[in-house]
């Protein structure tokens, strides 16, 4: 199955059934399957063929929906990009992709014109002026409006131009080496991951989902894709910034299932919920990365009959591993067993594959093991190694688990530096090149310390030459160059830092 | 222009943006929506709501209606104020 397929046989069965909750409007299946065509006609009529990337750079919100579904029925790849990337990451993912085609929501058109000088692949752009403030698209060669799109463009469904083995998104992630890979999904990968985790969550086309998660971040599209696979309603947040409004939200829609991360929940745990009718939810998952065994009891307690899915899983294979709720008193500190379909092992160093009760890297088998790392043919070949069949590929997940007696697993530790923080991944590596970009910066160290609300919170331990430089500034400097929640919790200023004698810091030592 | 808004804009500037331009936004931009603040942030908003103005803010009041705009939480704040000040006196 295509993944647009989920959009048009749910647009088929249930046309006039509410498919998306967001902004205070309710928009049916009928209405984004027409959208999402008026956006694949425009992109094919702007000369996008089968394979081309479109880099959808929005908020949460309806557009990027329909722009999503829009891409693959041109035959497109999506790439959903965090929208508070900044300019000089989002040109060179643009070029890492070489898109083809930008659908974003600034108002500045200076963004535009910029990307059309610093991206030569750049075929079409498209501006979401849902805002109606926007102006004249006309100033900007290549620029068109979105709202000038859903006017003219035609609703008809274009014919199909893919298969299911053709590329359907790439996922940018975080890597050990700073620069940002694009995981490569065919769309029978997604096919599979999704219907795998829809027989767990026992989903059906009565569930209300509500995300609050980006789209950006696989586990955020994945609640899109699977609600619109199964035909449910999706009820989508712009993030988590005022909990008291979610919850206020599950009671209005009527939400049967709500996914959050470590972050997400030790802020409820926070909350008085008892003035909240939350009898409609059904289940709760988490995932990015372990929620503390004390956060599980406690929401065990706050949620009575609400089933809580622990899981675990990295882009490379979407989700990996999850414990089934009934089990969750028993082993309420592991993640579980491999998803429905699909199998997993540990490995010691030499490759030699583990037993029970033992502690290994976790390896991964089955058709959700995505294609590997756009462009990065070296990465992808250290991650997918040829496994025991011929020309089949396993994951090797960089991450060590320990296994109990019956087989479900316990994450250990990554076997790399990259830090987990609000459930994102930050690669010291990339956040210390924009360190020393700063005036006066000589040496730079980024660390994760526990935290009990972010999982880790991240630490910049500085060298400075500029007696001047202050915490603010550092501060300052790193909300204008990465993403929100790369931003450093602690800045802290020392004389010097410990290095090996290769020169590289020692950062065992600062721990 | 109000002290509650200066004092609002001030902290925002000083602890969440850390710049040194000021505020570069309107005082009726939506924090939510222009990623001003994110959930984090909101939480230092209401320790500095609660420990600078002297208001309790409850769980319940810790939405956009109050919270999504230097305009929208200066009004809450006094709001808030004006409820503290009638039930002392």
């Amino acid at each position: 199955m295509l993944v647009q397929e989920f959009l048009e046989r749910s647009a088929l069965r249930t046309p006039d059934k509410v498919a998306l909750v967001c902004d205070g409007k309710r928009f049916t299946y009928a209405q984004i399957e027409k959208s999402a065509n008026r956006i694949a006609n425009f992109l094919t009529n702007k000369g996008l063929k089968r394979g081309d990337r479109v880099v959808v750079y929005l908020p949460n919100c309806e557009e990027a929906i329909s722009s999503l579904f829009g891409i693959l029925k041109a035959g497109g790849v999506f790439v959903m990009l965090n929208p508070t990337t900044k300019y000089d990451k989002v040109v060179q993912i643009l070029n890492n992709c070489q898109a083809s085609a930008i659908i974003a929501l600034e108002k500045d058109l200076e963004f535009f014109k910029r990307v059309r000088v610093d991206v030569f692949s750049i075929l079409a752009m498209i501006q979401v002026d849902h805002l109606n403030k926007v102006a004249n698209s006309e100033v900007v060669a290549g620029l068109s409006a979105y709202s000038e799109i859903m006017a003219f463009s035609g609703e008809q469904q274009p014919k199909k131009v893919n298969i299911d083995l053709d590329l359907a998104c790439l996922v940018y992630t975080s890597g050990s080496t700073g620069d940002s890979k694009g995981v490569m999904s065919d769309h029978s990968n997604v096919d599979f991951a999704t219907s795998s985790i829809i027989s767990y969550l026992e989903n059906t086309a009565e569930d209300i989902v509500i995300n609050c998660l980006p789209l950006s971040f696989d586990y955020g599209l994945y609640q899109l894709l699977m609600v619109f696979k199964f035909g449910g309603t999706l009820i989508l947040e712009k993030g988590f910034v005022f909990p008291a409004a979610i919850l206020s939200q599950i009671h209005a829609e009527r939400v049967t299932g709500f996914p959050g991360v470590p972050t997400i929940f030790a802020l409820l745990l926070h909350l008085d919920i008892s003035q909240f009718d939350l009898s409609s939810l059904r289940y709760i998952t988490n995932t990015a990365a372990a929620l503390p065994v004390s956060h599980i009891l406690q929401l065990r307690d706050k949620f009575p009959g609400v089933k809580l899915f622990s899981m675990y899983g990295l882009t490379e294979t979407k989700r990996t591993l999850y414990l089934p709720p009934e089990e969750l008193n028993n082993r309420p500190g592991s993640v579980g067993i491999a998803i429905p379909g699909t199998e997993v092992w540990l490995e010691d160093e030499a490759g030699t594959r583990l037993g029970n009760g033992q502690t290994g890297e976790l390896v991964v088998r089955g058709r959700h093991v995505m294609r590997g790392y756009w462009n990065a043919p070296e990465a992808s070949a250290a991650r997918f190694r040829p496994g025991s069949l011929p020309n089949e590929r396993v994951c090797h997940t960089g991450d060590l688990f320990r296994s109990d007696e019956d087989g479900f697993y316990y994450f250990v530790s990554r076997k790399d530096d990259i830090i987990k923080t609000r459930g994102e991944k930050v690669s010291p590596v990339e956040l210390e090149r924009v360190l020393y970009g700063i005036n006066g910066v000589v040496k730079a160290a980024v660390i994760g310390v526990e935290d009990d609300v972010l999982g880790q919170a991240i630490k910049a331990i500085l060298v400075s030459q500029n007696p001047l430089l202050t915490q603010k500034d550092v501060l300052g400097y790193l909300r204008n160059h990465v993403e929100d929640y790369m931003v450093p919790k602690y800045v802290e200023f020392v004389p010097d830092l410990p290095v090996s004698e290769s020169g590289k810091i020692l950062k065992r030592d600062l721990k | 222009m109000s002290s509650v808004e200066n004092m609002v804009r001030d902290y925002i500037v000083q602890n969440i943006l850390f710049s040194s331009n000021g505020y570069p936004y309107q005082d009726d931009t939506s924090f939510l929506e222009n990623g001003i603040i994110d959930s984090m942030n909101v939480l230092e908003l209401v320790m500095f709501v609660e420990q600078k103005f002297g208001v309790k803010v409850e769980d319940a009041e810790i939405v956009p209606d109050n919270f999504d705009s230097i305009i929208k939480l200066s009004a809450f704040i006094r709001r808030k104020q004006e409820l503290t000040t009638a039930s002392s006196s």
